[in-house]
């Protein structure tokens, strides 16, 4: 099932452009963007969720669909006072001014889910890198149970956090079946990670499945001659 | 020194303190957003076209607040605009219309009548301020505020934090951005009365701060800003008619020991 199709997108955004990008995201897929820094990974991913606008070119998405977002951290304000649990209850959509049982459940459920429920009351400017993107991540699982979109999550976390953060993603990819969409500047992990690589420098260079990626001309450059597959 | 009961048999006083008691809240609320979103600029530019506006509805002797209003939220959609856009300086220009806004104010009150006390009392505030017409308006308008903004607590908190999320989520962002602009302008029309319009950013910026030193969740910070503009209105306004001070400056003197307080607090932790 076809979540959304992007056709012939270009967009113009300050210096990064992108060009005639055309690709479409099935349901259950895991797809890394990756590219060089200024390539336009960033801008595509917004221009997807409907932060940017378009130049041409069409993005459908199927109807209803919900997305949820992760953005890059540093687009947070510092020293915003803010609980983690205030933050992961932003994901409820809903008009009302106060949240309902089941909403609050919800919330409840997915900071379980993420290990930071003993974090709730905790201010986010306190908690390390890699607790502040679960909750990122929990209020995105918040706001969609079936898509997320990801910019450089792994930006600043230690190691140790960095291979939770890729073990976490695969499990709600495989065993949740959640479609992801990531921007990342890791490749290696990229395409241990990802069922499909998407690889941009203004325009699509690549996209399929990472073995295929790996045999590539650009992916072997990127890659940098490594054997691993 | 009189007490209580005489003090608030006083019917101006009485207006101040049902007036003050709503603007407070009104302008701690909608301050921790606009300082978070680095807005406070706007708060303050705000005020002083409103005073341009003020100048003009006296020079005219007609009821001020319904001129004051459509100027000065005319005024609040361009400033937001300016703020936004990056390629303009929008601090130089909020800069450049606060002072022509004062500016036009002074020339039109000394063509009409020269300057008199209803400058000084536009400027610095007066306790008597408030009319008997301007009461009821003044209510309604306040409490709308603060009905409104109760309603949109989470959005308005979501798009504090967030702007790019919300619009992920389905907020319409410019929509709410708009009312909190609306909102404020409204808050600041009528507050400036007493305050006086170069002191009414503070009643925005001065509770938002000083919460926002010691509490770590916006929900804390919300409340915290609300009970402290309170009391420092309350307790400015007591001072005030008790020593025979300035209104406005007594409460904006308030707020800054408050400030003081809790950055004492903050270190002492």
């Amino acid at each position: 099932m076809i979540l959304l199709t992007c056709d012939n997108v270009s967009v113009a955004y300050d210096d990064v452009a992108i060009q005639d990008v055309s690709f479409s995201v099935e349901k259950g897929d895991f797809i890394c963007i990756v590219g060089e820094n200024g390539s336009g990974k960033t801008t595509l991913i917004k221009t997807l969720l409907g932060l940017l606008p378009t130049k041409s070119g069409k993005i459908t998405m199927q109807e209803g669909l919900r997305t949820g977002y992760v953005p890059q951290k540093l687009s947070v304000k510092r020293n915003f006072p803010a609980s983690a649990e205030e933050i992961v209850r932003m994901g409820v959509r809903s008009a009302r001014p106060f949240l309902s049982r089941r909403e609050r459940a919800l919330v409840r459920q997915n900071m379980e889910r993420l290990g930071i429920i003993d974090l709730r009351k905790k201010s986010f400017q306190s908690l390390s890198g890699g607790q502040q993107q679960r909750v990122l991540i929990a209020r995105a699982l918040t706001a969609s149970d079936t898509v997320l979109f990801l910019d450089e999550p792994g930006t600043g976390l230690d190691p140790v956090a960095l291979a939770d953060l890729q073990a976490l993603l695969m499990d709600l990819n495989r065993n949740k079946g959640m479609t992801i969409l990531m921007v990342s500047h890791d490749m290696h992990a990229a395409v241990h990670t990802a069922t499909k690589i998407l690889h941009i420098n203004k325009t699509v260079q690549f996209f399929g499945p990472p073995q295929d990626f790996i045999c590539s001309e650009c992916g072997k450059r990127f890659l940098g001659g490594s054997k691993s597959a | 020194m009189p007490d209580l009961i005489t003090l608030f048999s006083y019917s101006f006083m009485q207006r101040a303190l049902l007036v003050g008691l709503l603007v407070a809240p009104c302008a701690a609320l909608l301050g921790v957003s606009l300082v978070l979103r680095r807005f406070s600029m706007i708060g303050d530019g705000l005020s002083h076209v409103g005073f341009g506006a003020l100048s003009l509805a006296f020079a005219l002797q007609v009821t001020p607040l319904p001129v004051a209003l459509p100027v000065v939220i005319l005024a609040a959609f361009w400033l937001l605009r300016l703020s936004e856009n990056s390629k303009i300086q929008g601090d130089s220009a909020i800069a450049l219309i606060s002072s022509s806004a004062i500016a036009f104010g002074v020339v039109i009150t000394s063509l009409s009548n020269g300057m008199s006390t209803d400058v000084y009392d536009l400027m610095f505030g007066s306790i008597l301020a408030v009319g008997k017409d301007d009461l009821r308006l003044s209510l309604f308008l306040s409490a709308a505020v603060l009905i409104v903004f109760i309603c949109f607590y989470r959005k308005i908190f979501a798009i504090t934090f967030d702007e790019g999320f919300s619009k992920t989520a389905g907020i319409r962002v410019r929509f709410y951005t708009m009312l909190i602009a609306f909102l404020t302008t409204v808050t600041i029309v009528v507050g400036m009365r007493i305050m006086g319009s170069m002191l009414i950013s503070s009643l925005i910026i001065f509770p938002a701060l000083t919460s926002m030193q010691v509490f770590r969740s916006f929900r804390a910070v919300t409340i915290c800003a609300v009970v402290l503009s309170v009391i420092a209105f309350g307790v400015g306004l007591l001072l005030s008619f008790w020593f025979s001070l300035p209104t406005g400056a007594t409460i904006v003197l308030v707020n800054l020991c408050f400030f003081l307080l809790f950055g004492l607090w903050k270190k002492c932790r």
